[in-house]
């Protein structure tokens, strides 16, 4: 524990400590890996609403003239067809086709575009970034984070709390956009319908001297509908039945959204994008493993980076694998070559030491009831 | 806090020794410090366990850890239940949460395990293990 001197801290630190927060080092920061619990968190937020601090996620700005122009050239998904307030969620690619991270791009204006970044990539994307911005007079490439706090409130009565605390309309709001300015209990805020936990629910932006207010605004407001604040283990394994990827698991350096089974946010067609020729050529002539989905059909919890196996032979790994709390089941997403992809194709996972016997399964595991 | 009539390993398991035979979990601390047991692997009845060695495993969410025999011999009793309920092991380690119980093969090895006092100021010195 006396590591977490030397950690980065959020501005909603404070509420880590005050809430009963388990705190560790993640990546640098110091964050709860849980609060009650990661099944009681994980169930709250799947049938009530939960708080979570994300301020660790990176902000950026790209700003100007040019601005689209340089951002199509950055990421996969053509931008040309957003309008403002729209969110894509998209990827900033190598020349190989593997992914430098995922993203999610909002349309603030024609020269005025926020990108949500990963808090573990930050500095490598703008970095990634820097070296192209050049190619774009006018164009104005600002990493944010450390002026951005962001918290999601996520469940099926995020909505119900969260309007409470503003006059914004938010069942107005549709999935995927942004109100770029809200007033949220009084603070300046951009409130987002976005999340990643497979729910509804916002992710809200605010500066980091309001983050504690806001934070203490929103579980007020929530208590009457039973809210708690939740940590990374519920988000994982929310993420996780969901089937949203993890950047480290289920994508890095090698391998990229066509892999990933996320082409439908990839305009492959797209001209001058980084990573193009590549991404082509998976599309055209396929891949070498793809991701799927199993469930355990012996006894035993998969895990990252367990082996995948037929016959006795390695064919693949675990990306993620855990306990499923919805499904009260032991399930797992694995890359496998695409001849093992059917639904109801039988593998192994190696798991210390013996092959149990998992079914492949459609993704995701978890899909809420519109 | 911890039952005193049980003796308790460094790697926080317990033993509770009655007529030849000993009673096995882990304790509150390490359930506490996995979180929500979601999985217990426990090995067969008839298999043979050595004192200090993993007898079977445990996972929460996050985690995966072994349990480590508090004693050597034969194990005569699974807690099967725990198979379709392992959050028992959270909310009542050292009741319901039970593990398996080995019939001990050299009994003079219960001497050398904590009482409750040292295992008390073992676990709230942070416990190293587990």
């Amino acid at each position: 524990m006396d590591d977490l001197a030397n950690l980065k801290k959020t501005p909603n630190y404070d509420m880590h400590v005050k809430y009963g927060g388990k705190v560790v080092d993640f990546g640098g920061w110091a964050l709860s890996v849980q609060f009650a619990g990661i099944l009681e968190e994980h169930r709250t937020v799947r049938e009530k609403v939960g708080l979570f601090d994300v301020s660790h996620m990176g902000e950026a700005t790209v700003k100007g003239p040019g601005a689209l122009a340089f951002l199509q050239k950055m990421v996969s998904r053509d931008l040309s067809t957003m309008h403002d307030t729209q969110v894509y969620y998209t990827h900033l690619l190598y020349p190989t086709g593997g992914a430098v991270d995922d993203l999610m791009v909002t349309k603030l204006g024609d020269e005025d575009y926020y990108l949500v970044i990963n808090a573990s990539n930050t500095d490598k994307d703008v970095a990634w970034m820097k070296q192209y911005v050049g190619e774009f007079p006018g164009v104005e490439l600002k990493n944010i984070s450390a002026d951005t706090a962001e918290l999601a409130l996520q469940g099926p009565l995020a909505e119900k709390t969260l309007q409470k605390l503003t006059s914004a309309k938010l069942s107005d709001l549709k999935y995927y956009h942004v109100i770029p300015q809200a007033k949220v209990a009084g603070i300046d805020t951009m409130i987002s319908r976005t999340g990643y936990t497979g729910e509804d629910g916002f992710e809200i932006m605010c500066a980091p001297k309001d983050a504690n207010n806001l934070w203490e605004a929103i579980m007020q407001a929530g208590q009457e509908f039973g809210i708690k604040p939740i940590g990374l283990g519920a988000r994982d394994t929310l993420r996780f039945e969901a089937a949203m990827p993890l950047y480290g698991q289920e994508m890095d350096e090698n391998t990229g959204p066509i892999e990933a089974g996320l082409q439908r946010f990839v305009s492959p067609e797209k001209p001058g994008y980084i990573g193009r020729e590549a991404t082509l050529k998976k599309v055209d002539e396929g891949v070498a493993k793809k991701l799927v989905g199993f469930e355990m059909v012996d006894r035993g919890v998969p895990r990252h980076n367990y082996k995948v196996k037929k016959n006795g032979k390695e064919i693949g790994y675990v990306t993620t694998g855990s306990y499923a709390p919805t499904l009260d089941k032991n399930v797992g997403m694995a890359y496998v070559p695409p001849t093992e992809t059917a639904i109801g194709n039988e593998f192994d996972i190696e798991i210390r030491g013996r092959d149990l016997k998992a079914r492949v399964v459609k993704l995701p595991f978890y899909k809420r009831k519109k | 806090m911890y039952p005193k009539d049980m003796k308790y390993t460094e790697t926080h398991e317990y033993a509770k020794i009655e007529g030849g035979k000993a009673t096995c979990g882990i304790t509150a601390y390490a359930a506490e410090q996995l979180g929500d047991i979601v999985f217990v692997e426990l090995p067969a009845v008839g298999a043979a366990v050595t004192a200090g060695k993993p007898f079977g495993v445990v996972e929460s969410v996050k985690a995966v850890s072994d349990c480590y025999a508090p004693v050597s011999g034969k194990v005569v009793k699974v807690n099967d239940k725990l198979n379709d309920d392992p959050v028992v092991v959270n909310s009542d380690p050292h009741g319901a949460g039970w593990m398996i119980v080995i019939e001990m093969s050299n009994p003079g090895e219960a001497d050398k395990l904590m009482g409750v006092d040292a295992y008390e100021k073992h676990a709230a010195a942070g416990g190293g293990h587990h």
